[in-house]
């Protein structure tokens, strides 16, 4: 074979601080284009939508919520008609909401993998968050549909998204690490991601603005990182008031913590996975 | 020689009851930590050892390169959890192993098919999994496919594949994977005859490239032809390492995956019916003046047995039955085939059947001892050992496709004829 690197694998008990292997993940990164790509392929088949489901879950969830919080309720919603106002959170939140259970639940369902062969265990709910990305996508481009429909030009504003997206990305992630690798722990994290996404929900100003709160309240507030993400999304698209800066750093200051504990308790229980799961 | 492996005390413990429960939730565990606090503060020190099990301990070898290496043991031996070790599946809890190349492991044929993709996008995820580069892939796929014979289904989901397809595929992308240590687990023991053939040949293949192969196997056939060493694991410890034909011959010398040689094997236990007016207590079987070998195909093999009879009487048929690992009734030796009952008296009889040639290939085959009248019911019929049988070959392949009797032969060439071997 061409490759000559002469490379030595080390078989050795459990390091208690653990490296992030960053090296060996990049090393491998084809193998998680084809976990992505994997998750891709199978997410819709046999079903009867297909790839519309990554359009109808925000779509229906944003019509429930302009008939009940924007008619009904009479949600103040900072001046932007009410379905654009819950779309333009809806897309990030669902990407986020859906990658969370989805990661939550990777490891244990590549148990088959696990016991049989060895990767950086990393390119599981990597591969399961970048699959999702995809789904992110497709409802962003309904995002944009609605955005024309309402007669909203595209601006200069609107480049604003893609740091927040890849805030997005990031937090997810990195609660996703966390709950994919207690999951393989604690079966208890089955039952509760669901109810975790559903608060979630609630802590984050979707169905209404983050401004209906004061101000020592709101950087607190920022501390749930989507909450940066949804108020960044609505403003670079929507043009309402841009979040202050101490809640994005907050929020962005929350994401780092999360993803590098978590790929640190990932690594550290990835040892034992194929034991335990 | 250059090392390919060095392992220096590897040794992987389970906690029993807690590690290796699947579903553990939160409370249980709890409960646990109570548990053993409370337990610790009782009794300090001892370490609960009946839960614990060293499925490995203090493993230390080396493994040169191009060495072929059979891990043989009897079933819960640690082959398997050194294999997972060497492949990084999971990690040792004490001792450090070293590998030099490029590994890959095959400890299960099909890691990572998914149902709902079809067969071509398998090739690919599978590859990936098993640590192909996407242009590798790429480059070997039309030699996968059409050594896996699947051509028309390409596109077809592999959940509506027949198993032997399904496995055909899984087995042709993992034998195309080029890595200079190749460890495999027994996936030899799935599949057709003709399936575990070709795997075998494959496996020969990468030998013979001067590749590393380490390899568990039940099959001492596969182990004598395929490896030039073998360590025989014995309750988690190396318990003998060297040249196959001398680790294997000493395993089987010790019962291996059946009853050794050379002793008596008692029956008071066995699996048994009939009328128990007569019972055979014990067994022994032995290749004459080579105690301690098991039979080669074609070998002469001698049978003991005992009777404790209550009563005296005179029986027409008492024999030795060989069957295949399926039930298969090979092979039957019987006092009336000859027209001479048995006479019995109260009390111990022996009887002696010597086998001329034992025309059965290597592998594993089950002994049942009969006694009964010409007709009626058995008196006695005991289930009462395995018994290996085993060739001194140590190349080539095993017996074709499955057979089960031997037929010795030579062959050569003629000149002249049209003999010309493709």
């Amino acid at each position: 074979m061409s490759e000559s690197q002469a490379r030595v694998v080390v078989v050795e008990p459990a390091a208690r601080w653990p490296s992030f292997a960053l090296g060996e993940l990049w090393t491998q990164r084809e193998l998680v284009y084809f976990l992505t790509w994997r998750d891709v392929k199978v997410r819709y088949k046999q079903t009867l939508f297909g790839v519309a489901w990554a359009i109808l879950q925000p779509l229906l969830t944003m019509l429930v919520f302009s008939l009940f919080f924007g008619r009904l309720a009479k949600v103040p919603s900072q001046g932007v008609p009410y379905p654009l106002f819950a779309l333009a959170a809806l897309v990030p939140w669902t990407f986020f909401a859906n990658g969370l259970t989805q990661s939550a639940n990777s490891v244990v369902l590549s148990q088959n993998l696990i016991t049989k062969v060895y990767f950086p265990r990393l390119a599981i709910p990597l591969a399961t968050v970048l699959a999702g990305a995809l789904d992110f996508v497709l409802a962003f481009v309904l995002l944009l549909v609605f955005l024309i429909a309402y007669g909203i030009a595209p601006k200069a504003s609107w480049i604003g998204i893609v740091p927040f997206s890849l805030l997005a990305f990031a937090a997810t992630l990195g609660v996703g690490l966390w709950l994919a690798a207690l999951n393989v722990l604690y079966r208890d994290v089955r039952y509760a991601v669901p109810f975790l996404a559903q608060l979630w929900l609630f802590a984050t100003p979707i169905a209404y603005p983050s401004s209906l709160l004061g101000e020592p309240w709101r950087t607190v507030y920022a501390l749930n990182p989507m909450v940066a993400v949804v108020d960044g999304f609505r403003w670079a698209l929507l043009g309402t008031p841009a979040p202050s800066s101490a809640s994005v750093a907050v929020s962005c200051a929350v994401t780092l913590v999360l993803l590098v504990t978590g790929s640190l308790f990932f690594r550290r229980t990835e040892q034992s996975f194929a034991d335990v799961v | 020689m250059t090392q390919v492996i060095r392992a220096t005390g590897l040794g992987k413990r389970y906690e029993l009851g807690r590690t290796l429960r699947r579903d553990r939730t939160l409370r249980e565990s709890v409960v646990e930590s109570v548990g053993e606090l409370m337990r610790s503060t009782r009794r300090n020190g001892a370490q609960s050892a009946d839960r614990e099990l060293w499925a490995l301990r203090d493993a230390t070898f080396e493994i040169a390169e191009g060495e072929a290496v059979g891990l043989i043991g009897a079933n819960g031996a640690g082959k398997s959890t050194l294999l997972k070790l060497l492949s990084r599946v999971t990690a040792p809890t004490t001792g450090r192993a070293e590998i030099h190349g490029r590994v890959g492991s095959l400890l299960e044929v099909g890691t990572g098919f998914h149902p709902d993709l079809t067969g071509r996008e398998n090739v690919f995820l599978n590859g990936a999994i098993l640590g192909m580069r996407g242009s590798e892939i790429e480059r070997k796929f039309d030699e996968i496919v059409a050594f896996a014979e699947v051509e028309r289904f390409l596109d077809t989901p592999v959940k509506r594949y027949s198993s032997g397809m399904y496995l055909r595929l899984a087995f042709a992308v993992a034998a195309h994977l080029e890595p200079e240590v190749l460890l495999v687990d027994e996936v030899l023991a799935v599949g057709d005859a003709a399936f575990q053939r070709k795997c075998l040949g494959k496996m020969g293949d990468v030998a013979a490239s001067g590749r590393t192969v380490v390899f568990v196997s039940h099959n001492m056939d596969a182990v004598l032809r395929l490896c030039t060493r073998a360590l025989l694991l014995e309750h988690g410890r190396v318990a003998e390492s060297g040249p196959s034909a001398e680790v294997v011959a000493g395993y089987l010398a010790r019962g291996g995956t059946g009853s050794p040689p050379a002793q008596w094997i008692d029956l008071a236990d066995a699996r048994r019916r009939g009328s128990a007016e007569a019972r055979f207590t014990r067994v022994r079987y032995a290749v004459p003046d080579e105690p301690g070998r098991v039979p080669r195909p074609g070998g002469p093999v001698r049978f003991d047995l005992e009777i404790d009879s209550t009563i005296a009487q005179s029986v027409a048929s008492v024999a030795v039955v060989l069957r295949s690992q399926t039930g298969v009734m090979l092979l039957v030796a019987d006092i009336i085939e000859r027209g001479v009952p048995l006479s019995l008296t109260p009390g111990r009889t022996a009887v002696r059947f010597d086998i001329g040639a034992l025309n059965l290939t290597s592998g594993t085959y089950g002994v049942t001892l009969w006694m009964s009248q010409a007709i009626g019911k058995p008196i006695d019929e005991v289930t009462a050992f395995d018994l290996e049988i085993l060739g001194d070959a140590t190349r080539g392949f095993g017996a074709s496709a499955g057979s089960l009797v031997h037929c010795p032969f030579t062959v050569s060439f003629p000149s002249g004829a049209d003999a010309q071997p493709d």
